[in-house]
């Protein structure tokens, strides 16, 4: 039988296995592995469910300054002999790359906390449970629901030829459900997160989804245009994960939202409204992440924006020795701080305004001043006077986070959320915002 | 929807970072097995095993899939390899239907003890998820097929090729783009093999061996003292094809104010002309918005015609199956049954092709044995069909599926993706030439940039690489800071021409995802350059800090 969870002298024991075979200079090896599943229903009833299992081993060979990587999923000795060996070919063919850093002798990570037992343990039995608890809201509410719920436990192990070993388990749900009514003409949803599964309710994420939808039932269209708007974190998250690459190298080679006119990086200097503060932490209890880096450096608390003013960049290995600093990582998890407002508060204080639930299919126009395009989707509100009057048709906007966080009237409490796309989560919190462009209408519900 | 750009072509990330992000498109070659092919013996034992398993179990249905994938990738960055590699995923995914429910379980256990206990864990799954209720399974016949095989028709398989030659490739373009002033350049090449054994209850053991292949570069140039910069990607696209696309041929080069590329890709050739092009991006004059008639070339219409007529035609949006991701579609059931629902002009003519050689979604039979074919999907402007699999074909009145099913690797389940959807070129003898001739205010459009539509395919806002104002029949140079922003319905009633067959090319995607968990499918859509009047276009500059 294949396992596909090895714990730490398991894992350990392969690698030394597989190091064993190797001739090359330095070689690196590491295993990836994932346990778990999945179910994905529709028309209120299950489309297709899944229960997956594999593990993937990479080895990257070198020789002076050649570079080769090989992959395999099989590991009978002859296999893992052979990806060696495969590697080591594809080094000797690689001419020698000038950037190559040699591999790190034994590091010192700390233990994650990012593995769950309750969410390991969960069953194709126990997902069709949580999954009849979201139907039970629609089948009762006269909706139909889509949705989706997926867990896995994953664990990945690296060990050089230097020395270096490191390991990591952790586990992960996700949940969205999107309800719809039988025209089509009205839609809401709901997306969680959560490294722990006893957090997961699904039922009343659902009627969340539910609510959006019967509310926003008879949705007029209003002009686009610049508008103030309050954006819940599920909107927030989507738009910012767009922004959270905080790296040194683009930024000095002129290429990146944070170069600076003239030459050289915007460190120091205030990009963002002083409400603003970006960082990340592998210990957050709400959002754990990994202790080491790709690179094989150990993940830290490290502030990225600091009431508004760029306080690091990453820097890779490479770039920092070339640039005589340390390197840094880049974020290992994304964690913005927040305020005391909440979404009521915020459309208390509204005037003229619009609450944005959920956006969609965002994609960088300009990645020189972040611009981005996309829509709103699944409940968009008109505030006046304080108070929602009525739902309005979904639209188009063209607007750079950047700009976006220079424009903060308020921060409510950061909550875990995922973005809509790439489903890796976040510590974000609602925000009001002034003057968010919409450019033109959508007729999709 | 078609996924954000790899990290490389954004110009971010080192070479450690970048294998990570590709290897999310396919599991993680060995070149030398590549080269094998798989045991077809062996593995009709081991199929015979799990549907024999499965349907002791209680399935009514069962189809296993044993899949080895290939990719090879090569990335380069200036006079640098940042890593070549190699990467190999082996293993089994089964299907079944036990109780009128779908249950998926995948493994790379690849022996008869895998098969026996994978096949279990499917029909256990099914069983769970039966109890959730729904209305049951309906699939359409299916004949089986007995012991057949496919390929695509390659000249040279691109494994096989020396990896020297493919660095010297692209170390030699790289350096043309240096000498050529631009600041940076990346430039990869991403090979793809798929063997895949498909076998089912329905009596088919099918055997095929795919190739893919996607060379592309980036440029960037820098204008420090305005805190600028623009780039320019390469013109190829990926196809379904060996490695005989990087051999230039002058009969498949389409001339004109820059040179664009049908079934043969001339690298050094669109890289000297990149160079020059992303400076003189940096100098163009940024868009007065307003409404424009735009020329679009096919290496830009390919992604229009992926994101507003692909999608909106996948039966699966139709129903509400993509409701909870990608969406939904405005082409509902009753229009498609009205009959004379304008979807554009009487010049649009789509076409739905699994079978178009060279393109990227061409294989024999679909991942739920199914053999390949062309349909009509918009005909004279008129919505006529959808894009469908066998549990979908009843709904549209079909006797039997469209060959539309399609899984990204064996660990992952199959379901319905886009066949290749293309415009069919225009019937009178027309040129791009004369069609600019009749243009009085207009933008001229080649390659594909930043995109964008909403859920249900109506509201969008395309990019591209390189934008020329057309003043008086007569191009009068570059501009800058383009997109246009149009209603799919409205858009493809503005068509007023297609060039003809002369002009007709392929471009596609790598990358269109689709599904949860999300998975990657490659997809091709042809065109000629054509003509659409009056579309709105905005000015996307904007200024920060």
């Amino acid at each position: 039988m294949i396992m596909s969870l090895l714990n730490t002298e398991e894992a350990q024991a392969l690698l030394k296995k597989v190091l064993g075979f190797s001739k090359a200079d330095e070689c690196e090896v590491s295993l990836n592995g994932r346990e778990g599943g999945n179910i994905r229903y529709a028309l209120n009833a299950v489309s297709t469910a899944g229960d997956i299992n594999t593990m993937d081993l990479a080895v990257t060979s070198v020789y002076g300054k050649k570079a080769g990587t090989a992959t395999i999923n099989e590991f009978d000795d002859a296999s893992l002999e052979s990806v060696v060996g495969r590697s080591e070919e594809l080094a000797q063919l690689a001419p020698s790359n000038p950037e190559y850093m040699p591999m790190l002798g034994p590091q010192t990570f700390a233990e994650s906390i990012t593995f769950n037992a309750d969410t390991a343990a969960m069953t194709p039995d126990s997902r069709a449970t949580m999954v009849a608890k979201s139907l039970e809201v629609t089948r009762q509410a006269n909706l139909t629901a889509a949705g989706f719920i997926e867990n896995a436990t994953n664990f990945s192990a690296v060990m050089n030829s230097k020395g270096l070993f490191a390991y990591d388990k952790g586990t992960g749900v996700t949940f969205s459900v999107t309800t719809r009514n039988e025209e089509g003409s009205a839609s809401g949803y709901a997306a969680r997160g959560f490294t722990n599964v006893k957090k997961l309710d699904t039922y009343s994420a659902t009627k969340i989804a539910a609510g959006k939808a019967v509310s926003s039932l008879g949705a007029k269209a209003i002009e686009p245009g610049k508008y103030t708007v309050i954006l819940e974190p599920v909107a927030a998250t989507y738009m910012l994960e767009n922004m959270f690459r905080f790296d040194a190298r683009s930024a000095e080679e002129g290429r990146s939202f944070l170069s600076k006119k003239g030459g050289g990086t915007r460190l120091g200097e205030q990009l963002l409204d002083p409400k603003v503060t970006i960082y990340s932490d592998p210990f957050n209890p709400e959002l754990p992440a990994s202790t080491w880096s790709g690179e094989g450096l150990p993940h830290e608390k490290t502030v990225w924006i600091d009431k508004g003013v760029v306080k690091n960049l990453s820097y890779s290995r490479y770039w920092a020795q070339k640039k005589g600093v340390n390197p840094m990582p880049g974020p290992s998890n994304i964690i913005m701080e927040g305020g005391d407002a909440t979404i009521e508060d915020m459309i208390k204080s509204t005037e003229r305004g619009i609450l944005v639930s959920r956006l969609w299919y965002i994609r960088m126009v300009d990645p020189q001043t972040l611009l981005l395009t996309g829509l709103t989707r699944d409940g968009l509100f008109y505030i006046e006077g304080g108070k929602i009057k009525f739902p309005v048709k979904n639209f188009r906007f063209n607007e750079s986070p950047v700009i976006m966080l220079n424009n903060v009237d308020a921060l409510g409490k950061p909550e875990r959320s995922i973005s809509v796309e790439s489903y890796r989560s976040y510590l974000i919190p609602p925000m009001k915002l002034r003057d968010f462009t919409f450019s033109s209408l959508s007729d999709a519900v | 929807m078609k996924r954000r750009g790899f990290i490389y072509l954004s110009g971010i990330g080192a070479g450690a970072l970048m294998l990570p992000c590709l290897s999310v498109l396919g599991k993680p070659v060995n070149p030398l097995l590549a080269l094998e092919g798989m045991d077809v013996k062996l593995n009709k034992q081991l199929a015979d095993v799990a549907l024999n398993s499965a349907r002791s179990k209680g399935a009514s249905y069962a189809d296993v899939r044993i899949g080895r994938y290939f990719n090879q990738f090569i990335i380069t960055r200036e006079n640098k390899v940042l890593n070549v590699a190699n990467t190999e995923s082996f293993g089994v995914g089964i299907r079944v239907i036990a109780n009128g429910c779908w249950g998926f379980a995948a493994t790379n256990d690849v022996t008869k003890e895998g098969m026996v206990k994978t096949a279990g864990k499917a029909v256990a799954v099914a069983k769970a998820n039966a109890k959730i209720g729904g209305a049951p399974v309906e699939l359409a016949l299916q004949k089986g097929y007995g012991e057949v095989s496919w390929k695509t028709p390659i000249e040279k398989n691109a494994f096989e090729v020396p990896i020297k030659e493919k660095v010297d490739l692209l170390l030699g373009a790289n350096a043309i783009a240096m000498q050529g002033g631009a600041n940076f350049v990346n430039s990869l090449l991403f090979m793809v093999n798929e063997q895949k054994y498909f076998a089912s209850t329905d009596g088919s053991y099918i055997d095929q061996d795919v190739h893919r292949i996607y060379p592309s570069f980036n440029i960037t140039k820098i204008d420090p003292d305005a805190g600028a910069f623009e780039t320019r990607r390469s013109l190829s696209s990926p196809v379904g094809m060996g490695y005989e696309y990087l051999t230039p041929l002058d009969s498949e080069k389409v001339t004109g104010i820059t040179t664009r590329y049908k079934k043969r890709y001339d690298m050094l050739e669109d890289i000297k002309a990149a160079s020059q092009q992303a400076a003189q991006k940096l100098a163009a004059k940024s868009v007065e918005p307003g409404k424009y008639d735009m020329v679009l070339d096919p290496s830009h219409l390919w992604l229009t015609i992926h994101e507003s007529v692909g999608h909106p035609t996948e039966l699966d949006r139709v129903l509400g199956y993509e409701a909870n991701f990608a969406g939904t579609s405005f082409l509902t059931l009753d229009k498609w049954k009205s009959g004379n629902f304008n979807f554009g002009s009487p010049q649009v003519n789509i076409v739905a092709d699994k079978t178009q050689v060279g393109s990227l979604g061409a294989v024999g039979y679909d991942d739920e044995g199914v053999k390949c074919k062309k349909w009509d999907l918009i005909k004279d402007g008129v919505l006529v069909n959808y894009q469908a699999i066998r549990d979908q074909a009843h709904i549209i009145g079909l006797k039997e599926s469209q060959g539309c099913c399609y899984a990204q690797s064996w660990q992952d389940v199959q379901f319905q993706r886009m066949p290749n959807v293309s415009l069919q070129p225009g019937k009178t003898p027309l040129s791009v030439d004369n069609m600019i001739k009749n243009v009085e205010k207009g933008i001229y459009i080649i390659g594909d940039g930043s995109f964008s539509i909403d859920q249900q395919r109506y509201n969008f806002q395309f990019g591209g690489q390189l934008f020329y104002e057309i003043k008086d029949g007569k191009i009068a140079g570059m501009l800058n800071d383009v997109a246009y922003q149009a209603n799919t319905r409205e858009f493809w009633n503005s068509c007023a021409q297609v060039c003809d067959e002369q002009d007709y090319r392929l471009g596609g995607a790598f990358n269109d995802g689709k599904g949860q968990p999300s998975q990657s499918s490659a997809v091709s859509h042809g065109a000629s350059t054509s003509l659409f009047k009056g579309v709105n276009v905005i000015n996307t500059k904007r200024k920060i800090g």
